[in-house]
């Protein structure tokens, strides 16, 4: 376990554990409350972007599928978390009614559709976190990388997939929400949501996930099965021919990366409370990417403090210069892939002296 | 039986014609509430004959029981109820007597036989109105309640009639009446063959009750008749849907045919496409705002000015696009693709930033407003266009694209740089121009996309998906392939729609791209050589 954790990981996961610390620490038990309720929310929101992009670094970093549809994971993530908050809530909806969520019983449906059945168990609520993304990631890697769909079709069609499942969303029919998704959420397990106590504890969740999931990927592509995903990532044709099943190591680290982009949604809705098919569209998807190409592709800590820099940026420009804000992430959409091809990490390692990792496949495309 | 009211009333008219000739319609109007019933059913027909305006409100009014005589004036008044009041209104001048008692007025009475020589009188002035449209929907209404008081009356018009649809309506009523009043087995077979000619959903419930005839023959020739209009109506469905889907393909060729030219023929994945569709279109919006602050009569030449410009707008963007970022990253499409999503927010925030975050209003040139009808469907215009010119854009593309010189080099480049280069070609101007080739013609797009679509900053993300789906389903490469796909898409897209509805058909269809590119990585006409691995 010690010897996953390098350097750049080390000083991450120290951050990492400092933060854990002292703003649960400054928003509850110090004079003054120097950490704001609302600020421990936007850092643990921050914490679950983070995930999600090492998430997403796991298959674009070291196996060079990019994903234009990792939103999607996360959401349905964020979905199975909210149909149980839904469920939470019983009777103290608007209607009163201790069966039915409130836009069930507003757009007039009898009984609770049997997709939801279980989730008013925590547990099986967190089984579905996983078991959902990992079972389309499943189905849908298991027909891509089968037909050898890579590259540019591969982002193509998964862009596709998020989406159809946006549209799909936005259906009333479907039964979870529409429009307006899910939300009005009180209380998880009993806390209450709005305690400045569950926040923390869903903040300090929320970093032990990020560690936990950091970890996870590090055991992953360190180990022999890692380097064959960074093979294929180079050579895709050379792997196979060697004598690998590329496709099962790609369905493989596939399904992992969308289990913790659903862990990463299941921890998310929580703290900001509300789901909605928003989440499924496909700039939110490249929006991710591109938190992962400027922290820099293929070392997992970069890709979480991308996602944080990103994250925090985003928030200051909307607040301060709200026009600006596009032409600033466009800009950086630019200027990453053009003069940052190692991204944040990469740049400052290069300029502390030590020889920055050669530019993550930079070949993937002609696998 | 049915003759001896009309013959009565022929007779009083006469009778009354002698005594007082050529009364106005105000004083029959005020005889009307004198005398017993005979004596009305005279000023009824006296009425009519006036063809006077007002005269058929008057027998309206009366027949539906709201004719009163004000017992204060005396006046003939219109009764109209608001909830338990009543309240009058003078029925010639139509002057406004306010609220009046329930004690204070007289209904001017009328009973069954009455009630049928007004709606005689009402039928011969209708459907003997100088106005076509008046005497057509005169014919309709008599198709849908037929009348055995109104046969004749139709019958006569038919003789009359000299508009030939109004005849054909006649026909038809007279048909309908046929059928749903009785007649001889000739008549009804006449009718029933009138009715299967018609052809529509009304024509079909007339005849479904006749179906039911206890003659056989005319119960087998409706039948027949029915199952005719039904295979007629699935047929003009058919052609309704393939036109639906030939728009939706036509609008997806224009999105999707600068991409497949980016894309397809230099492998750049250009995910500002869907915002240079939309400079387009604010092109056009620019240009029409011009030409309504400045030159008002040019207004429906503005489509055919805003297209070169818009064509010149997004190409020169598209240029700029290329050499700015676009040329340092070729070999690299994941890059590419991240840094023009950049290009792509970027210029979505510049539009908002220029004209406005709210849609923007766009006008339909006269040559593109309203519709025709082609048998029983519908064809809009603007449609029409749009499908007109999405074909003439292809057509000019691919002419460039296989006749011209630039055409040649553009090929020439793509097949092989260095060969191309070794040439004597400039590749790198050569890059600029198919870019600008392919950005272009997403302008010209967004001229025909603002004639159906929202002009809004947001426009180009709602083309986006789709064109790359074309694309990559018509197979990239290949310019045939992105017209096949589009059309294809468009048709199967309206073909699941009346089952599902429309969004779940474009799931629908999506779910079968992803399907299908699993099938056919490289689409539907996939380039094959080694081109295809470089």
């Amino acid at each position: 376990m010690l010897s996953l954790i390098d350097r750049r990981m080390g000083i991450f996961l120290a951050g990492l554990f400092v933060l854990a610390v002292a703003v649960p620490a400054g928003n509850l038990a110090m004079a003054g409350q120097p950490v704001p309720s609302y600020i421990v929310a936007l850092l643990g929101k921050y914490l679950c972007y983070a995930l999600l992009a090492v998430a997403l670094d796991l298959v674009w970093g070291y196996c060079g599928i990019l994903s234009l549809g990792h939103g999607a994971f996360f959401a349905l993530g964020g979905y199975a978390m909210g149909m149980h908050l839904m469920r939470e809530i019983g009777a103290r909806g608007v209607y009163a009614n201790p069966d039915l969520p409130d836009f069930m019983v507003f757009l007039g449906w009898k009984e609770l559709p049997w997709f939801w059945t279980g989730f008013d168990m925590f547990g099986f609520a967190l089984l579905m976190v996983l078991l959902v993304p990992g079972a389309l990631a499943f189905v849908f890697g298991w027909f891509a990388f089968r037909s050898r769909v890579t590259g540019v079709y591969l982002s193509i069609i998964t862009q596709a997939m998020t989406y159809a499942l946006m549209l799909a969303f936005f259906r009333n029919e479907m039964g979870f929400g529409g429009n307006n998704g899910l939300t009005d959420f009180k209380d998880v397990l009993g806390f209450s949501l709005q305690a400045d106590a569950t926040r923390a504890g869903l903040f300090v969740l929320s970093a032990i996930a990020l560690a936990a999931g950091l970890l996870v990927a590090k055991a992953i592509t360190s180990s022999k099965l890692g380097k064959v995903l960074i093979a294929i990532r180079d050579a895709e044709s050379r792997t196979r021919f060697i004598g690998y099943r590329v496709e099962e190591y790609k369905l493989f680290v596939f399904v992992v990366s969308a289990m913790m982009a659903g862990v990463a949604g299941a921890l998310y809705v929580p703290q900001v409370g509300i789901i909605n098919p928003g989440e499924f569209s496909p700039a939110n998807s490249i929006g991710i990417v591109i938190w992962v190409a400027l922290g820099g592709r293929g070392t997992l800590v970069g890709a979480a403090l991308g996602a944080i820099i990103v994250s925090v940026a985003q928030t200051l420009f909307t607040s301060w210069f709200p026009e600006l804000w596009l032409f600033a992430l466009g800009g950086l959409f630019v200027f990453v892939t053009i003069f940052l091809p190692t991204g944040v990490l990469g740049l400052i390692e290069s300029r502390l002296g030590r020889k920055a990792k050669p530019p993550a496949g930079a070949k993937e495309a002609s696998a | 039986m049915r003759l001896l009211p009309r013959l009565l009333l022929s007779f009083a008219l006469c009778l009354w014609a002698s005594i007082a000739a050529a009364q106005t319609l105000e004083e029959l109007v005020s005889t009307l509430p004198d005398g017993n019933y005979d004596d009305r059913a005279a000023v009824v027909a006296q009425i009519a004959a006036t063809g006077d305006d007002r005269a058929l409100k008057v027998l309206e009014v009366l027949l539906a029981g709201d004719l009163e005589v004000l017992d204060s004036n005396g006046r003939v008044v219109q009764i109209r109820k608001q909830g338990r009041d009543d309240f009058a209104s003078d029925i010639l001048t139509g002057e406004d007597y306010g609220e009046v008692p329930s004690r204070g007025s007289s209904k001017v009475r009328v009973n069954n036989s009455l009630r049928r020589d007004i709606r005689t009188a009402i039928g011969t002035m209708t459907l003997r109105h100088p106005d076509p449209a008046r005497r057509l929907a005169a014919a309709e209404s008599a198709f849908r309640s037929p009348d055995p008081d109104q046969s004749e009356l139709l019958a006569e018009a038919l003789a009359a009639e000299t508009d030939p649809k109004v005849a054909e309506a006649l026909a038809e009523a007279i048909a309908a009446g046929t059928l749903a009043l009785g007649g001889s087995e000739a008549e009804k077979l006449g009718a029933v063959a009138v009715l299967r000619a018609m052809g529509n959903t009304d024509a079909k419930t007339v005849l479904s009750g006749a179906a039911t005839d206890p003659d056989a023959a005319v119960a087998d020739a409706a039948a027949e008749a029915v199952h005719h209009i039904e295979q007629m109506q699935n047929l003009w469905g058919l052609a309704q849907n393939v036109w639906f889907g030939l728009s939706l393909g036509s609008v997806l060729l224009l999105a999707a045919i600068g991409l497949a030219i980016t894309f397809g023929v230099m492998g750049v994945i250009n995910m500002a496409h869907g915002e240079l569709v939309m400079l387009g279109a604010y092109t056009t919006f620019a240009v029409q705002e011009a030409i309504r602050s400045s030159f008002p009569a040019l207004f429906d030449w503005s489509l055919l000015i805003a297209a070169p410009l818009a064509f010149l707008v997004a190409g020169g963007v598209g240029v700029a696009i290329e050499r700015g970022v676009v040329r340092f990253l070729y070999g690299r499409p994941l890059e590419t693709l991240l840094a023009t999503w950049g290009i792509s927010l970027a210029l979505q925030q510049l539009v908002r930033t220029i004209f406005g975050p709210n849609n923007r209003e766009v006008g339909n040139p006269s040559f593109m407003s309203g519709a025709f009808e082609l048998g029983q469907m519908t064809v809009t215009w603007n449609r029409l266009w749009i499908l007109v010119f999405a074909l003439a854009v292809f057509a000019v593309l691919l002419f460039v694209l296989k006749k011209t010189p630039i055409g040649l080099q553009m090929r020439a480049v793509t097949q092989n740089r260095a060969m191309a280069a070794n040439m004597g070609i400039r590749t790198g101007w050569v890059d600029a121009m198919t870019f600008g080739l392919g950005a272009g013609i997403a302008g010209l797009a967004g001229v025909a996309l603002s004639q159906i679509d929202n002009v809004s900053p947001n426009l180009g993300q709602s083309y986006i998906v789709d064109s790359f789906m074309v694309v990559v389903f018509g197979g990239a490469g290949n310019i045939w392939g992105t017209l096949a796909g589009a059309f294809s898409l468009g048709i199967a897209n309206k073909f699941l729609e009346p089952w599902t509805g429309a969004v779940l058909a474009k799931i629908l269809v999506l779910v079968f791209i992803i399907l299908f590119i699993q099938k056919r990585p490289r689409g539907l006409f996939a380039v094959r050589g080694r081109a295809v691995d470089a």
